[in-house]
């Protein structure tokens, strides 16, 4: 009895968080005749393909729409802000958690505290920074101002990745001989590549999903990144390509999904190390 | 109050027999140790009486009730305490012993009797209103094993309970806990890997190695009369001493093996005693306050084989010098030898 | 021979040096225009013209006796509060059949995962055309189901699209507070919940009793980035309904957008964004409460 409750219980839940999928799947999929069928008539059903799948919404979106390029666009971003904030919080989190001792910890929680402060209050401020420096309208205002949300969570994951690193093993290099420095550079890279690939992982997912920033300093359509390019910008009209939406949306979230997968766990140990264990 | 019966009991985790076929008989009222190192299955034979593991084939009953199959834990009269006592953090001393009561849903006043009942058996009426973490390890022990009581259970089990506390408190508790048991004679089951605490405590007790049982005996009878070599070597502190004498008039591949202190300097003994003599080279001596070691190897051992380390425990009372590097006269009274089968480890008469 | 303390060797130095960048960018990219937002509350900048001109409390007066601002504030607070205790209800749920093995876990997990890794525009798309008034699926469901005899006009009816919202935003939150209580249910000991079975609780007694107190700080870690992802949100909103129908699902983030960026009034934007830092401030007391909790050794 038991099982089958649970077999149940981990049913509905599955569906629950599923079915917005399949929906996107069968829509990208299929024909125009097929989707839009009103749903007050019960003889249709529209979970199933009642005729055969198409791939004209996929060739519409990346033959007609912009989605290539916004594709570009968010790929020179993600490298673009990668690069910044693996460069500066890896070091920082290094120092906080190797080098500075007790007030590290503490300043180390005031960085992440930063991580809360929303975008929707910062956005204000930055549009005028923004047209200050004449990067409105431009990829390199995102290039800007990613990194406020990056790197505080990252020098955080870095310093709770260190901790859970033994430092006997630098120690022991400068005994050998090594200076701090030469330490740095030679053998705790090597040591700390998990963290570094997390932070990357991390980076990467923050830039693909976000949409707040975006939204607010962008407005020509092909400076658009994919997040804020598919729901805003494929629409002829007043009418919502829904074939090609659902595609653009499957497409982008299956290399997440995959990614989220394989990293799950060390995120929710970056998340949970700090604040739970102090 | 009930005894209890395992037989032909198995427990596998795979291709690892953890319980490798035991069978034994507790009497009721019994103190009875489980003692071996770990991976001998004496915890896992311990969880399995308590119902948190379920055995792979063989029967175990408890009193009249067979409780092999799915017989949950709270159904069996059992009371557990675990080697970190596993009490509830989160809920005060009090709250911790009336636990087990509320879940049977014992009425509110007869639990607050119950508790205090238990608090004043462990002398622990002061602590009711704090939490875990505001007691030390001895302390918890106690409320853990209130908690246990207050179950009024047929049998207790109980997993290394002084496993965690200081050497020093570890005699004191262990004398709380023997003088406890005798006081409400209920079945005791206790897994330990300290052959001190089990010579010390058990009624009984149960050797066991790499899931099979070597021997069963009171105190004595495992200490004095050992089965194999292994029961030999693992009850006794500094190990019984075990080696090819090259007696001529044993039979061929046979060990004998004498304890460290009655392995004593030749002049010791009165004459007239029935002694085996052997030539002592000695190594090292280590002076230990009540006793000394004297470490080194008996001449007339198999030449081509390396010589095993010998060992004599000499106590304080005798206090002839023992100059190391040279080679003394030592022996051991003939009724104190104890003979094995080189090959299988069995003891053997002679 | 005299070792001259070098550069390479002075580790507050190096530690400063390696520091700085991080610190800079916070500093001057996240404090200084966090302060500054605070100050433009205060003024009648507006996005064109660069001036700044002192206006006291007079965005605050003005937003306060404005109803849609009153009904975005109302509106935050229900949509925060209703996800949360929806994610925690399932949350809890997933983690316990999580705990379980079963066949095709691997795929409940992943599938389990998506709607925390799908960006979140692209989920709320998705939504808007699962909640479309003529094609809706879930009103095809439920009709086909027989539990809907009428129409639900998701998106064009103020309670069904806030509720809506709340869904969806209980939806992608969830995945992530199950994984994090999953990380907490294994972390207490096995010996506590062995204890309480040999005391004789049943599941529902050891669950409420024994395992849910101990999950607490995990939960509330769950919690509290629950908060700040649902209140701070603009995407959700803005996608489904954005603010709409007629101003009656505004959320904060979505007036202050409308009011500060397309309506260009920086100042009164800046205000009403400003009422988002009791809930931040809320949640930063509480996750420092854990972490002292956790360090005097709470529940150990």
């Amino acid at each position: 009895m038991k099982r089958v409750a649970l077999y149940a219980a981990a049913a509905g839940l599955v569906i629950f968080a599923g079915f917005p999928f399949y929906w996107m799947l069968i829509t990208a999929f299929k024909q125009n005749r097929d989707l839009y069928v009103g749903a007050s008539d019960l003889s249709h059903i529209p979970w199933i393909f009642n005729d055969p799948p198409t791939l004209e919404h996929v060739k519409l979106l990346f033959g007609q729409t912009d989605f290539p390029r916004w594709v570009l666009n968010t790929l020179v971003v993600v490298v673009a802000v990668v690069v910044i904030t693996v460069a500066v919080a890896v070091p920082a989190g290094y120092s906080l958690a190797r080098l500075v001792g007790r007030w590290g910890e503490r300043m180390g929680m005031g960085i992440f505290f930063t991580y809360l402060i929303p975008p929707t209050l910062l956005f204000v401020p930055f549009s005028r920074l923004i047209s200050l420096l004449h990067l409105q309208d431009s990829l390199g205002a995102l290039i800007l101002i990613y990194p406020t949300m990056t790197i505080p969570f990252c020098t955080w994951l870095v310093m709770g990745f260190l901790r859970s690193v033994p430092w006997e093993i630098e120690e022991q290099a400068m005994i050998d001989g090594y200076s701090r420095l030469a330490v740095i550079l030679k053998v705790a890279p090597r040591l700390i590549v998990p963290g570094i690939l997390t932070v990357v992982v991390f980076t990467f997912t923050l830039v693909l999903q976000e949409f707040v920033y975006a939204l607010t300093f962008i407005s020509s359509v092909d400076k658009m990144t994919v997040s804020l390019g598919v729901p805003i910008a494929l629409v002829r009209g007043d009418v919502y390509h829904w074939g090609a939406l659902m595609a653009a949306a499957l497409f982008t979230s299956i290399p997440l999904a995959i990614v989220y997968s394989a990293f799950m766990d060390r995120f929710i140990q970056g998340f949970t190390m700090g604040a739970v264990k102090g | 109050m009930a005894g209890i019966e395992v037989r032909s009991l198995r427990k596998h985790f795979g291709d690892l027999h953890a319980v490798d076929g035991v069978d034994l008989s507790i009497r009721d009222g019994e103190f009875l140790v489980l003692l071996g190192s770990s991976g001998s299955g004496k915890t896992t034979l311990l969880r399995m009486i308590a119902g948190l593991e379920r055995p792979t084939s063989g029967e175990i009953h408890i009193g009249d009730l067979r409780v092999d199959g799915d017989v949950p834990p709270r159904a069996r009269g059992i009371a557990m305490v675990f080697q970190s006592y596993a009490l509830y953090p989160h809920r005060t001393v009090f709250q911790n012993i009336a636990f087990p009561l509320e879940a049977s849903r014992v009425p509110k006043r007869q639990i607050e009797e119950k508790v205090r009942w238990a608090a004043e058996m462990f002398s622990i009426t002061r602590y009711l209103d704090r939490y875990p973490r505001q007691l030390s390890g001895g302390e918890r022990q106690r409320v853990a094993l209130c908690r246990a009581l207050v179950r009024d259970p047929k049998v207790f089990l109980l997993d290394e309970p002084l496993a965690n506390l200081d050497a020093k408190l570890r005699n004191t508790a262990r004398d709380d806990l023997k003088r406890f048991q005798r006081q409400i004679q209920t079945t005791t089951v206790y897994v330990t890997h300290d052959q001190v605490e089990a010579m010390g405590l058990g009624d009984r007790i149960v050797v066991m190695e790499r899931g099979k049982v070597r021997q069963v005996g009171t105190p004595q009878q495992v200490y004095e009369h050992p089965v194999d070599t292994f029961v030999a070597t693992f009850v006794g502190q500094p190990p019984m001493n075990l080696l090819d004498a090259g007696d001529p008039s044993l039979p061929p591949r046979t060990l004998t093996g004498f304890r460290p202190e009655h392995f004593l300097p030749k002049s010791v003994f009165g004459s007239g005693a029935d002694l085996r003599t052997f030539r002592f080279a000695v190594r090292r001596v280590e002076y230990l306050g009540s006793d000394r070691y004297v470490y080194g190897s008996v001449a007339g051992s198999d030449a081509s084989a390396p010589a095993p380390t010998i060992i004599a425990k000499l106590p304080a009372t005798i206090a002839m010098a023992i100059p190391e590097g040279e080679t003394h006269e030592f022996a051991v009274p003939r009724h104190a030898l104890r003979y094995f089968d080189a090959d299988t480890g069995l003891s053997r008469e002679v | 021979m005299t070792h001259r303390r070098r550069f390479a060797d002075r580790e507050d130095l190096l530690g400063a040096v390696m520091l700085a960048p991080a610190l800079g960018y916070v500093i001057l990219l996240v404090g200084v225009p966090f302060v500054f937002a605070i100050l433009l509350s205060f003024s009648n900048a507006t996005a064109g013209s660069l001036s700044f001109g002192w206006t006291g409390l007079g965005n605050y007066a003005a937003i306060l006796g404005d109803p849609i601002f009153l009904r975005a504030l109302r509106n935050s607070v229900v949509v925060t509060v209703g996800s949360q205790v929806l994610v925690v209800v399932l949350a809890t749920a997933a983690a316990q059949v999580f705990r379980a093995t079963f066949r095709g876990k691997r795929f409940a997990r992943f599938v389990l995962l998506l709607p925390w890794a799908v960006p979140v525009s692209l989920a709320a798309i998705a939504w808007t055309w699962i909640f479309d008034s003529t094609f809706s699926v879930i009103n095809w469901t439920l009709k086909a189901a027989g539990l809907l005899h009428g129409w639900l006009y998701w998106l064009g009816d103020p309670a069904l699209a806030l509720l809506a919202i709340i869904i969806v935003q209980a939806w992608r939150i969830f995945p992530f507070a199950t994984v994090i209580v999953l990380a907490g249910l294994s972390s207490i000991p096995q010996e506590i919940v062995e204890a309480a079975i040999v005391d004789g609780a049943g599941f529902w007694r050891r669950l409420f009793q024994v395992e849910l107190p101990l999950l607490l700080p995990v939960v509330a870690v769950a919690v509290l980035f629950g908060v700040v992802y649902t209140a701070t949100d603009l995407g959700v909103v803005y996608i489904l309904t954005g603010g709409g129908p007629a101003n009656t699902t505004h959320v904060l983030p979505t007036l202050a957008f409308q009011r500060g960026i397309l309506g260009a009034d920086l100042g009164q934007g800046a205000a009403i964004a400003v009422f988002l830092l009791p809930f931040l401030i809320v949640v930063a007391i509480g996750m420092l409460r854990l972490a002292h909790r956790t360090e005097v050794g709470g529940a150990r």
